[in-house]
């Protein structure tokens, strides 16, 4: 048992997927030509003026309501003062000590908070390092700038990298599901910065945190985490002190060290935040939180719930159906009424050879399998019309041109062997092919059987019921 | 025929163009030939148009106003050179009420001022004697008026940025209630306080102006739509008006025998013209107004002015090295003193630590201000008082004391504290100077404030034609 106990917290930034920016009427966009989406207010001219998003606030409510947290009935915008060349105002436009909405819950992670604020320019470095100090030059995309950002800080419940990794994606997966961002890691529309400290197993006292930065993808949310648990336990070991800083993580399997100090405490920037005099409070009505309450699809987490309990599924089969919400939706389209007792086969179907077959993260209502074809082909196989393996033909067939299950099973004469003497023929004809085989499974080698068994299929292009096979082989072996 | 720029107001140079009497072009024209003559002395434009750009009345803008095309530097060196890419949301309505531009006029750097000393394109000359100071920030627009340079023109207010350059140059000034004109398109000082307002020849020609530029704007989330329309005033007398005059607003220290006279002589008129009048108290917001305003404005324009970096638009320091240094180098050169001291004193009342003494406090002594007028004025409908303590000062009387030249808003930034209107009108002279009277209402009270400055400005029938130009 380790030593020491991980404490982690995350700070998720999410795009909120609105046509316009969160301040001005400039469309948002990823991968148009620089400085095209772009204005006098997001360049931030002299007497430019921010206009609030409508419907930023309002989905940062629905965001709000799915995470469980208290809406707040005035919110009020804040500057948060610095200088850097992606910031056009020298400040940014966030929310500080009245964010829209405070407390709640998502899995087994407590949310301390969510607000609303604009994103920051991308700056380009030019050069050798990728990083600002060393470029040669840095030039600013002012595109992303002002794109409406939800921020949402978890409390310290997270313990492992793994369950970082793990909750981050059901985070996602929620926002997914409301509709709100495109939750893409590698498009930056969900950045996540971690706060990680140690304390002695067993400890009710937080330790030094460091807040760690730069984690741009699932992976290395995860390596950066254990990186820095590494550091931190090798500075406590040595009997030193964590200091409380701001690290950025070098992804590069070659970056020695991985982790860098970014600032120190003392260096730690006093961003002066203050009420946005430009804005009004943002005052929420009931009726608002209403309306967004009423607009929001069933989250990941009850539908999990919903599917174990209605369905009996197993836990790992509705985990993977509820975060993977395009699966949810194909698996119970799928599903023919009263067909509760096959639901854990069906789902195993979806999940496994079906998602098996499309390109990663694809969603199945846009491949050529409907969902009622692969109902269909998943009752055959229930009625033992075709095998395991004749059923996996015609799902790649389903794949490749769509079409019905019964139609290609007719048509490729994949129909399971019914009759058991055709099959016992097979068997015995497998059997006196590989006597070899056959002598070392009497003599009570089981695993010999593969010859036997892999012979019949070829035999029988797989329309045989692999069970059946293996009883008949025992039979006529005499074991 | 001859336009005498020196009697011309608004209103009557808009007969004259609906009568055919004189075109646009050439009222445009003798303007500029006024300019030609006198503004090489008073320094009231920063640049002019050669041609008018619509059929009406010319108007005069403050540096502050962003004008599509038109240099707009704010009285800054940091802007040399800016063109804005879009008109400011008073300009375009000025504009489509066929209004022409003139030219933009001289102001203190940023609207931090109350002399146009702080121009970083030297300063601005008084009508009534180039000697002194026309006033500021707004000093600009206030001479430009007063020198028969314009007809009108436009200002801004932030601490008392219209009000004291009106009184300063024997004109009519409005600080509008706060959230009634767009900011959009306004160089921002300091965004809850800064109000675009009218500088005119007669309240008449203050109400058709602020008429143009007032009311909701969608691209400025604080402004309203007027509770009323603007009226004209017509009347001469007050009859059933309950004149307040605030004590502490009226006998504060470094208030000049001369001012107080021409104040008082105004407040008899007030009765004499049928209104009750009665002494009321504000200690207050006399007392807290200008500390608080020195904290407010100041944190917000440390915020508002980040932007001028060098990065995107105007001044970019010429260096070799890395961003911090462009950054240094660009705010060093680009920035005169006075902005450079309000950067640091904002800066520091933000600061971690120093915000709930300084930054918060005063939000709640603010709080405090507003209610304060709003109990007097449940029992008075106008509140009365000079305008500036004192008349024009000579250039460089004050250049050396920050804290002196602060003193001339003391009475014009209590209620900009509460977000009231303000209208300064001319009331007399004081040693050949004009002198101001204040009149402060209710917000959104600009209706009262128009006919009681119209009767009064009837009663006392000052001539705003300077002197020695008569």
């Amino acid at each position: 048992m380790s030593a020491w106990e991980t404490v982690i917290g995350l700070e998720i930034h999410a795009h909120l997927k609105t046509r316009t920016k969160m301040f001005c009427r400039c469309a948002t966009g990823f991968g148009e030509p620089p400085n095209t989406l772009t204005c006098p207010v997001c360049l931030a001219h002299p007497g430019t003026l921010p206009v609030p998003n409508r419907t930023a606030v309002e989905w940062t409510i629905k965001l709000g309501l799915a995470l469980g947290c208290a809406i707040a009935d005035r919110a009020v915008f804040a500057r948060k003062n610095y200088f850097y060349p992606d910031l056009p105002k020298g400040y940014q436009i966030s929310q500080y000590d009245e964010p829209l909405c405070r407390g709640g819950r998502l899995g087994e992670v407590r949310i301390h908070r969510v607000h609303l604020e604009e994103d920051a320019a991308k700056l380009i470095h030019v050069g050798a390092s990728g990083r600002i100090h060393g470029s040669d030059a840095s030039v600013v995309d002012f595109n992303r700038g002002g794109t409406p950002l939800a921020e949402i800080v978890t409390e310290p419940d997270i313990r492992s990298p793994e369950q970082a990794g793990e909750w981050l994606k059901l985070l996602r997966t929620t926002l997914r599901r409301l509709g709100v961002s495109d939750v893409n890691m590698e498009e930056g529309s969900l950045r996540c910065d971690a706060n990680i400290s140690l304390r002695p197993a067993g400890s009710g006292q937080l330790g030094v945190k460091t807040e760690l930065k730069n984690m741009n993808s699932f992976r290395f949310i995860e390596r950066g985490i254990r990186a820095e648990i590494a550091r931190q336990e090798k500075v406590l070991r040595g009997g030193g002190r964590v200091e409380q800083e701001t690290l950025h993580f070098d992804p590069r399997p070659d970056a020695h060290p991985p982790i860098t100090s970014l600032r120190s405490k003392e260096e730690a920037h006093d961003y002066r935040y203050f009420p946005e005099p430009d804005l009004l409070p943002v005052t929420i009505d009931p009726a608002m939180v209403e309306a967004a309450r009423a607009e929001m699809s069933e989250l990941p987490v009850d539908r999990l719930e919903r599917l174990r309990r209605e369905l009996g599924l197993s836990a790992e089969s509705a985990r993977l159906l509820a975060f993977r919400g395009e699966l949810g939706d194909f698996f119970e389209a799928a599903l023919v009424p009263d067909g509760g007792s096959r639901a854990q086969v069906l789902a195993n179907w979806v999940t496994g050879e079906l998602a098996s077959r499309l390109e990663d993260g694809q969603d199945p209502a846009a491949s050529r399998v409907t969902p009622q074809a692969l109902g269909e082909l998943v009752e055959m196989v229930s009625e033992k019309q075709v095998s395991v393996g004749a059923a996996r033909q015609v799902l790649d067939k389903l794949v490749a041109g769509g079409g019905s299950p019964a139609t290609i099973v007719e048509a490729e004469g994949l129909a399971a062997i019914d009759g058991a003497d055709e099959l016992a023929g097979v068997v015995a004809a497998a059997i006196a092919a590989n006597a070899d085989a056959a002598q070392r499974v009497r003599d009570g080698n089981a695993k010999a059987i593969g010859p036997i068994v892999g012979y019949v299929m070829r035999e029988t292009k797989g329309r045989a019921d692999g069970t059946e096979v293996s009883r008949l082989i025992a039979e006529q072996l005499g074991i | 025929m001859t336009v005498d720029t020196l009697r011309l107001t608004a209103e009557a140079a808009a007969g004259l163009l609906d009568r055919g009497e004189v075109s646009a072009a050439e009222l445009h024209d003798a303007y500029l030939a006024a300019i030609g003559e006198r503004d090489g002395e008073l320094h009231a434009y920063l640049r002019t148009l050669d041609e008018p750009n619509g059929e009406g009345v010319p108007i005069a803008f403050k540096d502050v106003v962003s004008t599509r095309g038109v240099e707009t530097t704010a009285g800054s060196k940091i802007l040399a050179g800016f063109e804005p890419v879009f008109d400011a949301t008073v300009a375009t309505r000025c504009y489509e009420h066929g209004l022409s531009l003139l030219g933009k006029t001289n102001m203190d750097e940023f609207a931090m001022g109350s002399s146009t000393e702080n121009s970083a394109y030297g300063a601005s000359h008084n009508p009534w004697d180039p000697s002194r100071v026309p006033g500021g920030s707004s000093g600009g627009s206030a001479a430009a008026v007063a020198g028969g340079l314009a007809p009108w023109a436009l200002g801004s207010d932030t601490g008392g940025s219209i009000k004291q350059p009106a009184a300063l140059c024997g004109i009519v000034g409005l600080r509008p209630t706060y959230g009634t004109v767009s900011r959009s398109g306004i160089v921002a000082f300091a965004s809850s306080l800064d109000q675009v307002g009218p500088l005119t020849k007669t309240v008449r020609d203050c109400a058709l102006l602020y008429r143009i530029i007032a009311g909701r704007d969608p691209c400025d989330s604080t402004t309203v739509e007027l509770p009323a329309p603007v009226e004209l005033p017509e009347g001469t007398d007050l009859e059933g008006l309950r004149v307040g005059v605030p004590r502490q607003l009226n006998e504060a220290e470094g208030i000049e025998p001369g001012v107080k006279a021409a104040v008082d002589a105004a407040i008899q008129l007030c009765e004499q013209l049928g209104a009750s009048v009665g002494e009321c108290e504000l200690p207050l917001s006399v007392e807290y107004g200008m500390p608080c305003y020195y904290l407010i404005a100041p944190a917000e324009a440390s915020s508002n002015l980040a932007r001028y970096d060098g990065v995107r638009y105007g001044y970019r320091a010429p260096v070799e090295g890395g961003l911090t240094e462009l950054y240094e180098r660009t705010r060093h050169d680009g920035f005169g003193d006075e902005p450079k001291r309000r950067i640091m004193l904002g800066t520091y009342a933000l600061s971690a630590g120093y915000y709930d003494a300084f930054y918060g406090q005063a939000q709640k002594v603010r709080t405090i201000i507003g209610q304060e007028f709003r109990a007097v004025l449940q029992d008075f409908d106008v509140l009365v008082s000079p305008t500036s303590p004192t008349v024009a000062f000579p250039l460089g009387a004050r250049t050396a004391n920050p804290l002196a030249m602060y003193l001339s808003d003391l009475l014009a930034i209590p209620p900009n504290m509460a977000g009231l209107p303000g209208l300064s009108i001319p009331c007399g002279l004081s040693e050949g100077l004009p002198v101001g009277l204040q009149l402060i209402g209710p917000q959104f009270s600009e209706n009262l404030l128009f006919r009681v400055g119209h009767a009064l400005e009837q009663a006392i029938g000052f001539d705003s034609v300077p002197e020695r130009l008569r």
